[in-house]
């Protein structure tokens, strides 16, 4: 490896890094945005009060909730620009072509839209904006190699799924009064916004540990695989949490239970009618003024249980972890798990203060992302250890017989 | 020409033999028990320009309006009965009107006809937007900015509803409460816990009391109404 090409990978994983971190924001903003209740405030998209997204008078910007809304959509875009970048650093050289394509094909559709009439005036700036950014990016004419192994697959996954989580978020605003089979639309298309914007951060997090050197080089051999199951169970339990959490938040209830670590004065609390009718009456909402339901208590009871379960499977990842690194790592998980679950019962204890269950989101997120790196080192092993060594022996053979 | 006289002049007639025989309901609400304590709406205080209107003591929130002798304000009562389904005046009523003072509605429970103007207007220096999120099927929801020192809006309710919910997304704790009747024989009482349904035409009902909180589902009762009108009253109870 050249002096140069080394320089170059580590500014790649550098501008990885910072995508992520990037990501790591605009997950914490969407969780401002849910956890104010004001994922309204700009009723229209991608228009914001009928002006243009980036030319917003400051005046409206700053104005109560909008303020949290807009900045959510303005970091969301440039979170876009950087995927787009990432994807053509990541696809090298052979990345222009199919850029420029598609950023054409944008382009067209975005102008499509615009000869549709007024409505589609939004929908239609949106896109070719967009399409002129893929294009700009395309055009860059560097001669960089593409990224090693399925980094460039990864990306184009990430270009990809950027645009839909862009476009889900804009769905969510204005298709928020539609129905779908009794739900509301503005539900559901948030909730699933919520739980990609999660699965999104992990990927983009997963490309950045990819592009590092850790991955390339490793400090030292995984010597057992005890823990691997467990490090699987734990990061989908935390996805499955994030899921529940991610539902309990759009429905825009505020606290379906007001207290912890009881719930409601018991262990287990009444779903019945009547008491979920005598909680409705007690319950002074300050914000999110919506009755509770007997399904969004046993949400939230499921959460806690949840919660439970997880943090002794995490434990278990650190007792089962036999390797330092990853035994380092399963510690780390378990703190933040642990900070998760304070968070969890201050939340609650602070009546839902937007900025506690909004650390709430962020350090969620950042246990899955934990999770899901962990699984991939796992995993990496196993891939490497399967690849034939030589005399046909594999690698993990080998490794047997370098342990005894 | 002559025939539309006499109709009109029939017309008349029974409206003011109606009005001679109809009488009007009068009552009061109590609430037995010890509601919760209304909370501190901090989000309005912390609030960059909401907060500079208000500033005393953080305003708290107006569910339970009770007085010293357990009066209960803002409940909605409604006289139910056949023969008054689908006689709404609403199109001919006088526009009824929902103000944003301070960054909160007021008044926060507010009762009209179906086809009757609400006149919504905002009484800030501050953008609100007004989103009613309507349940009753044939209720369209709507969401309309509506800028400091901005224009009236006019929402028409088609279909009746109770305690159909007017929000405002940019400032999340503003919220008022309109049930939506197709008829004109309701009243919301006042702070004393008051109320008078006035005109109704003699006959059998059903009166029911709605609170937002204590009787969300209503409290009914039966009340006949003579040209002397009827007296109902009603307790709310919260446990």
């Amino acid at each position: 490896m050249t002096v140069s090409t080394t320089r170059q990978q580590a500014w790649l994983h550098r501008f990885a890094l910072l995508t992520a971190l990037g990501t790591l924001g605009l997950v914490g903003l969407g969780g401002l945005v849910t956890s104010h209740g004001v994922g309204m405030a700009v009723p229209d998209w991608p228009t914001s009060y009928g002006y243009n997204m980036f030319a917003l008078p400051v005046s409206l910007w700053l104005t109560g909730g909008i303020f949290h809304e807009h900045t959510h959509r303005l970091w969301a875009s440039l979170v876009g620009i950087l995927v787009v970048v990432l994807t053509r650093w990541l696809g090298g050289k052979k990345a222009q072509l199919p850029l420029l394509v598609i950023g054409l094909v944008e382009i067209l559709a975005g102008i499509g839209l615009l000869r549709l009439g007024a409505d589609w005036k939004g929908a239609g700036h949106f896109l070719a904006g967009i399409g002129g950014v893929v294009c700009l990016v395309g055009m860059v004419w560097l001669r960089n190699a593409a990224a090693p192994g399925r980094l460039p697959t990864l990306g184009w996954i990430a270009f990809g799924l950027v645009q839909l989580q862009g476009l889900l978020g804009g769905l969510r605003v204005v298709l928020d009064a539609g129905d779908l089979a009794g739900i509301r639309l503005g539900t559901l298309l948030g909730i699933f916004h919520g739980c990609l914007g999660q699965l999104f951060l992990a990927l983009v997090a997963v490309i950045a540990f990819m592009t590092g050197r850790w991955w390339s080089q490793p400090p030292e051999r995984i010597t057992s695989l005890q823990a691997r199951p467990w490090f699987v169970t734990a990061t989908v339990l935390v996805f499955v949490q994030l899921l529940i959490g991610a539902t309990m938040r759009h429905q825009h209830a505020g606290l379906s239970i007001p207290d912890f670590p009881l719930a409601y004065g018991a262990l287990w609390p009444d779903m019945s009618a009547t008491a979920v009718a005598e909680y409705n009456l007690k319950r002074i909402e300050v914000t999110a003024a919506n009755p509770i339901t007997g399904f969004q208590i046993g949400l939230q009871m499921t959460h806690r249980l949840l919660a439970l379960l997880l943090l002794a499977t995490v434990a278990l990842c650190v007792g089962m972890s036999r390797d330092r690194g990853l035994r380092r790592l399963a510690k780390f998980w378990l703190g933040l798990i642990l900070v998760q679950a304070a968070l969890g019962a201050w939340t609650i204890w602070s009546n839902k203060a937007a900025d506690v269950a909004t650390a709430h989101v962020v350090v969620g997120a950042l246990s899955f992302v934990t999770g899901v790196l962990g699984c991939l080192i796992y995993f990496r092993r196993r891939v490497r250890d399967e690849a034939p060594g030589p005399a046909g022996k594999s690698t993990s053979d080998l490794t047997r017989s370098v342990a005894a | 020409m002559k025939l539309n006289r006499t109709l009109a002049a029939v017309g008349s007639l029974a409206i003011a033999l109606q009005m001679a025989t109809a009488g009007n309901i009068t009552g009061k609400v109590t609430l037995s028990g010890t509601p919760p304590p209304e909370k501190d709406i901090t989000p309005l205080k912390d609030d960059a320009q909401c907060g500079k209107l208000h500033p005393g003591p953080v305003p708290k929130t107006q569910f339970f309006v009770v007085g010293p002798n357990h009066e209960l304000a803002d409940v909605v009562v409604v006289l139910q009965g056949d023969s008054l389904k689908g006689k709404s005046t609403g199109a001919t009523a006088a526009p009824a009107e929902l103000d944003q003072i301070g960054c909160i509605y007021t008044p926060q429970i507010l009762a009209v006809q179906t086809g009757q103007k609400i006149h919504v207007k905002n009484s800030d220096p501050v953008m609100h937007n007004v989103h009613t999120t309507p349940t009753a099927p044939g209720n369209k929801e709507e969401n309309r900015a509506q800028l400091a020192g901005g224009p009236d809006l006019t929402f028409v309710i088609p279909q009746p509803e109770d305690f159909l919910r007017f929000k405002c997304d940019v400032h999340p704790w503003m919220f008022a409460w309109v049930t939506v009747v197709d008829h004109p024989y309701f009243a919301v009482t006042g702070k004393d816990g008051t109320f008078t349904i006035k005109d109704v035409p003699p006959g059998k009902y059903k009166l029911v009391a709605y609170h937002r909180k204590a009787a969300l589902k209503g409290i009914a009762k039966d009340v006949e109404v003579t040209a002397d009108g009827a007296k109902v009253d009603f307790v709310a109870e919260v446990k």
